[in-house]
Parts: C-alpha cells; sequence; structure tokens
C-alpha cells in the first residue's frame, strides 16, 4: 500500500480537479482497497471464519474523501465503526485490517479486546473508540482543547453517523467545541437509517447540519457519495479551523447499500426500489466512470489498479488466517497503566 | 505550622500540582471563581489560561478531560456535587475505564475527576450522595476516599501523577469540620492502601469520609468504658486493600463497616465478602453493617437526615452489641 496521502497538490492539479492525477488515482484505490475489504470480511463471516462484520460499503466516497483532506501523522482521528476507508488513509494496511476483523492477538487497534472495526492506533492518531456511539465526539473537544493549549496547529477529525446526532454527547461536544472555538471537524456520515430507523425518526429538521448551526458552527450539505466534493469541501473546513477558524460541521449525504451488520435483515424495513435506485449511485462506480470521462485514467489502467487490490485483499485475508488468536488468559492485563 | 482543613489541603495540593507540571489543567463548573466549596480559589489568578470555566454538562466534563488526557495533558476535572456525576458515568464506565484495557496499553488516560460528596449539610436528595459503590465497579478507574487532610493532600497529588483515571471523592462535611497539622502526620503517597489509624484489642471499625472521624470518635468513647476498637481508614475503594483490611479483621476477630451509603449493594457488602472469603476462620461473630437505611436518597429535613446518617452514638452501640457476642 502507498504511504500516507499528502493533501497538498504537489505535481499540479489534473484539469477540472483538485487534485493530482496521482491523488485521484489513489483516491479510487483507498475505495476499492475498503469495498474489497468488507467484501472479503463478509465472505469470511459466511463462511464461519469470522463473527462479526460491520461495512462501509456506500460510504467510501465520503470517507475517503473527508480522509484525504485530513494530514496523517499530524490530525487526529476520532473515527467511528464505519470508517474502515478513513482508517487507510492514515496509514492501516489489508493485513491490519483483516487481523482486527478476525479479533487476532496482533490487531493493533484492540488485539481482540474489542469487536471488529472499533479503531484506535495511538502512535497515527487515531483515538480508540468504544461501541457506545457519539462519546467520541467529546474525547475529540478534549484533544483539540489540548491541542490549542500547547499550540500545536491540527485538527481533529470526529465523526459518526446521523442517528447518532440525536444523542446528548453530540450536543455537548458541539457546544463545548463551539464556544472554544476549537479546532474540530464534525464529519456526520447521513447514510439514510440508523439501523432500521430513517432520519425523520432520529430529528424533526431535515438536515444535521441544521443542528449544527444552533450551536453557531458553520454547518455544511455535501453529496456523499461524490469523493472529490466531500474532499474539497472538508479541505476548506479544515483548512480554517486549523488556522483558528473554530469547528465546522460537515454532513455527508450518502447511503449504507448494505444491511445494517452481519446479524441485520434489512428487508424487514427497507423497500428494495431504494436500494436499487441508491446502487445506481455506488460511489466506486460514479468515480470510475468520470476519471475515464475527464481523462485520468482510462479501463486498462484502472482494471490493473482493481486486480491488484484484489490481490492485495486476498494475500492480506490468507495472512491474517494464519496469525495467532489471543490465548484465553489475555483477557487479563491492562487494567491499569503501570508507571506512566 | 498551623492545621489545615480539608479544604486546605485540596487547594494546596491543586496548587502545588499546577505548580510543578505545566501539563496540570483544571477544569469544571465555576472553577474560575474558586468553585462553589471555593476549592479552586486563587488558581485562576495564579496560573492564567490553566483553570477552566466549562458549560454546564457533566458528560462533557468528563469526556473533555477523556481527550486532554489522551493528548498529554493532566486534567483534573471538578465535578461540582458527586450526586451529578452520574450523567458522566457512561464516559466513565464506558470509556475511561477501558481505555487503557481495550489498547492492551497502547493508550491511557492520567486524569483526576475530584467531587464532594457525603450528607451531613441538609443537601437533600440530590447533595448527599455517596457513589463509591457505582464508580468502584469499574475495574480501570482508582477510587480515592480520604479522610485526613494529610491524606487529601498526599493522594491528590498521587493521583494528579498516575497515568490512569482516579476518582477523588471529598467528603463535604469534612471539608472545614477536619483540621489537622500536615508536618509529621501519616500522608499515604500510594493509591490502593488502607491504613489502621488506631489498634484495640475487641472490635475492628472500618470507614471512610466522615464515618471514619465518628467511628475514632466512638472508638476513643469505648476506650474509657474497656472497649478496644482497632480502626481503618480505607483510603481507597479501588484498588481494595484486602490485606490491610483482614489483617485489621484477624487483630480482632469481630468486624463493624460503617458507611453512609445505603445498605444493599454498598461497598461494605464487598468488604464484608473479602473478610468472608480471606479471614473467616478468625472470626468470632458475624460481621456487622451499619449503613443508610434501604432509600432511594437521603431526605432533607434535619431530624430525617440524622437518622439516615449512622453517628458516633449508633456505632457505639454497635461495638458493644458486637463486644459482647
Ligand atoms: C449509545 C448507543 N445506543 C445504541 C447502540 C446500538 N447501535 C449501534 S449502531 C446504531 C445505529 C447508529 O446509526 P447511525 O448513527 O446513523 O450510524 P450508522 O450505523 O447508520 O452508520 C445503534 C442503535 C449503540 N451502539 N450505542
Ligand atoms: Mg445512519
Amino acid at each position: 500500500m502507498a504511504s500516507a496521502t499528502n493533501s497538498e497538490t504537489a505535481g499540479g492539479a489534473h484539469p477540472g480537479y483538485p487534485l493530482t492525477r496521482a491523488q485521484l488515482l489513489q483516491m479510487y484505490r483507498y475505495m476499492v482497497l475498503a469495498r474489497r475489504l468488507d467484501e472479503r470480511m463478509m465472505t469470511l463471516q459466511r463462511q464461519g471464519l469470522a463473527a462479526f462484520v460491520i461495512a462501509g460499503v456506500g460510504q467510501e466516497a465520503a470517507q475517503v474523501g473527508a480522509a484525504m483532506a485530513l494530514r496523517p501523522g499530524v490530525d487526529y482521528l476520532a473515527p467511528y465503526y464505519r470508517d474502515l476507508a478513513v482508517n487507510l488513509v492514515f496509514g492501516m494496511t489489508a493485513r491490519e485490517a483483516m487481523l482486527n476483523a478476525l479479533g487476532k492477538r496482533d490487531d493493533p487497534n484492540s488485539h481482540g479486546r474489542q469487536m471488529p472495526a472499533h479503531w484506535g492506533n495511538r502512535e497515527r492518531r487515531v483515538v480508540t473508540q468504544s461501541s457506545v456511539v457519539a462519546t467520541q465526539l467529546l474525547h475529540a473537544a478534549g484533544i483539540a482543547l489540548g491541542a490549542r493549549l500547547r499550540g500545536e496547529e491540527l485538527v481533529v477529525f470526529a465523526s459518526c453517523g446521523e442517528g447518532s446526532t440525536s444523542r446528548g454527547d453530540f450536543h455537548e461536544a458541539l457546544n463545548f467545541a463551539s464556544i472554544h472555538r476549537l479546532p474540530v471537524i464534525f464529519f456526520v456520515e447521513n447514510n439514510g437509517y440508523a439501523i432500521s430507523e430513517r432520519t425523520e425518526k432520529e430529528m424533526a429538521v431535515p438536515h444535521v447540519a441544521d443542528r449544527g448551526r444552533a450551536y453557531g458552527i458553520p454547518s455544511a450539505v455535501v453529496d456523499g457519495m461524490d469523493a472529490v466534493a466531500v474532499y474539497q469541501t472538508v479541505k476548506a473546513a479544515a483548512d480554517q479551523s486549523r488556522r483558528g477558524g473554530g469547528p465546522h460541521l460537515i454532513e455527508a449525504k450518502c447511503y449504507r447499500l448494505w444491511p445494517h451488520s452481519s446479524d441485520d435483515d434489512d428487508t424487514r424495513y427497507r423497500p428494495r426500489a431504494e436500494l436499487e435506485e441508491w446502487a445506481k449511485k455506488d460511489p466506486l462506480v460514479v468515480l470510475r466512470g468520470r476519471l475515464m470521462e475527464d481523462g485520468v485514467a482510462a479501463d486498462g489502467e484502472l482494471a490493473q489498479l482493481e486486480a491488484e487490490v484484489e490481490e492485495e485483499v486476498r494475500e492480506a485475508a490468507q495472512w491474517a488466517l494464519r496469525q495467532p488468536d489471543p490465548a484465553p488468559e489475555d483477557a487479563l492485563g491492562y487494567v491499569f497503566k503501570e508507571g506512566g | 505550622m498551623a492545621a489545615v482543613t480539608v479544604l486546605e489541603a485540596v487547594r494546596g495540593a491543586l496548587a502545588e500540582a499546577m505548580e510543578r507540571d505545566e501539563r496540570v489543567l483544571v477544569l469544571g463548573e465555576d472553577v474560575e471563581a474558586g468553585g462553589v466549596f471555593r476549592a479552586t480559589d486563587g488558581l485562576a489568578k495564579r496560573f492564567p489560561g490553566r483553570v477552566i470555566d466549562t458549560p454546564l454538562a457533566e458528560s462533557s466534563i468528563i469526556g473533555v478531560s477523556i481527550g486532554l488526557a489522551h493528548y498529554g495533558m493532566r486534567p483534573v476535572a471538578e465535578i461540582q456535587f458527586a450526586d451529578f456525576i452520574h450523567a458522566g458515568f457512561d464516559q466513565l464506565c464506558s470509556e475511561a475505564s477501558r481505555w487503557c484495557y481495550r489498547t492492551c496499553g497502547d493508550a491511557w488516560l492520567p486524569m483526576v475527576v475530584r467531587t464532594p460528596w457525603g450528607g451531613g449539610v441538609h443537601g437533600g436528595q440530590h447533595h448527599s450522595q455517596s457513589i463509591e459503590a457505582y464508580y468502584g465497579h469499574m475495574p480501570g478507574i482508582k477510587v480515592v476516599v480520604p479522610s485526613f487532610p494529610a491524606d487529601y493532600r498526599s493522594l491528590l497529588l498521587a493521583a494528579i501523577d498516575d497515568p490512569n483515571p482516579v476518582l477523588f471523592l471529598e467528603h463535604k462535611r469534612t471539608y472545614r469540620l477536619i483540621r489537622q497539622e500536615l508536618e509529621g502526620a501519616p500522608a499515604e503517597t500510594v493509591i490502593g492502601r488502607s491504613r489502621i489509624v488506631r489498634r484495640g484489642d475487641d472490635v475492628t471499625v472500618i470507614a471512610w469520609g466522615l464515618m471514619l472521624h465518628e467511628s475514632l470518635a466512638a472508638a476513643e468513647q469505648l476506650a474509657a468504658e474497656g472497649i478496644g476498637c482497632t480502626v481503618v481508614d480505607l483510603l481507597s475503594v479501588q484498588p481494595l486493600d484486602r490485606e490491610t483490611i483482614c489483617e485489621a479483621a484477624k487483630a480482632t476477630g469481630k468486624v463493624l463497616i460503617v458507611h453512609e451509603d445505603t445498605l444493599t449493594g454498598g461497598f461494605g457488602a464487598e468488604i464484608a465478602a473479602t473478610i468472608a472469603e480471606h479471614a473467616f476462620e478468625f472470626l468470632d461473630a458475624p460481621i456487622r453493617r451499619l449503613c443508610g437505611p434501604d432509600v432511594p436518597a437521603m431526605p432533607y429535613h434535619h431530624a430525617m437526615e440524622a437518622f439516615f446518617m449512622p453517628d458516633r452514638e449508633r456505632i457505639a452501640a454497635a461495638v458493644r452489641e458486637l463486644a459482647a457476642y
């Protein structure tokens, strides 16, 4: 996997784009990698080799577009469970993603102590997250306050789903970050559903962005199926935020193309016709089409990239399956940090 | 040196910690103005920018402290009354207590949450609560309950230095009631140890906070009657000093546990179970608990408040019964 993406357009932007050709290919590659990983994880789950999968399928454009607008190694991530692709941009490898999916001993996120897709990696500045939705938004505010006090220029990227914006911690975090004008990007991936509940059951206003404005936070709605549009929106917000412009909220309207998780049966609540409509806007298909249309890459080049990713994921899964499981007694230890 | 109150010891320790470590911050409701109990009086002026008023939102205070600690600061959060901490229960239980565990030590949280607890100030149902049983049930968070000013100072400094989340409980009735000359006074510097503060042959009393002082007063009275008490100042709920507790239980074979919290599921149950498991052969009487009654909360009126809270008379009566057993 290529190294972390530089969000600056070093070699000159491709005509009509805010990114270079290499960055656009990288963008597409991350999206394909995330998709193939999710698919492989689900296969492993169906084979009884993985216990649980919660995927980001349909949200790759939102995630990769946003993450590429950040600075890996400098900025912090306080992500949520669907953000596999965000983590890939911040340096997680396919092998690590597979270790995580299988709960293996060497999974850097939690060494098998948390369910899959609960990210965390101190060195990469990915903040450990629990299953409890929206709690991480307050951690993001705290990190941003710390950075402010220390005079470090960075942003904290804090994401969640739209359903999670009904929780008190979401509102408390927006309020706190706005009062102190902290460098936090609240990124809401509005995929239309909180498990089975449509957005109308989560809020009486049409947009999560409306909620952001109530706290005095500049809040934008962006097409979350368009990676480049998301990149541009997040980049502009992050650049402002980093220079003292206070928090921003960005609501990426996207769609969950899969059931909530490997345990969910979405036919109980979701009309097939709606799903088929959204499937036509599959962000991978859309970006691939644009890249060809705009002369960024030819079909053959993209097909080769896809084949490489396919092989990378296949190899990662095979490798991860052979890695050691935690020992039963690994349930003990690290209750407290020693020394310090 | 003059004797200092619990409150002065806390304030002094905060200033001392802020003086020696730039990463130490104080945050909470009204802390810039000194706080409702004046525990942070003068700190905002002395340490500009490092004493931060927060919105009235307890989950924020704890959640933001988690972020600050993860980033590398040493936040000392104040929750104005222990009774209001529960809005932050999720942040303590689901987040702070598991931070180190769930990352296998990749991440950790050097943070302190201070809060005044306990009754005896006519605080009614929502300004009198004991919370050690709820929060002592979260391995991953240390829960400290000092009783004497010298321990308040040394343990608050230890809590701030600790790389783990520490809930630091301050008994509000003792804030101005209990004084101590710090020089030469025993001062525990290690979180997780209890101390035997009085030795006697007949009955062992285990207590913390205001009840520790009531127990000592009862012990004094009983000594005149010829009944000797061993008294344990618990100091820490999590980690629990099982060794000292059992040593004290074995010394007399008769144990009374006193706490303000309601009886059922109170922390005394854990202490009693510990003694029953590890010192059963040394017991000469059933372990007794003297606690608040099983009602939802401490009532307001002074007559009912006094009825709710154990005191030296009732402690002495319970000890006499045990001694006679
Ligand atoms: C506080 C809390 N309540 C309930 C759950 C169970 N749960 C997990 S995901 C989820 C839906 C979240 O929806 P949304 O925020 O829209 O995110 P999405 O899954 O759609 O990406 C629920 C109810 C939880 N994890 N945390
Ligand atoms: Mg959703």
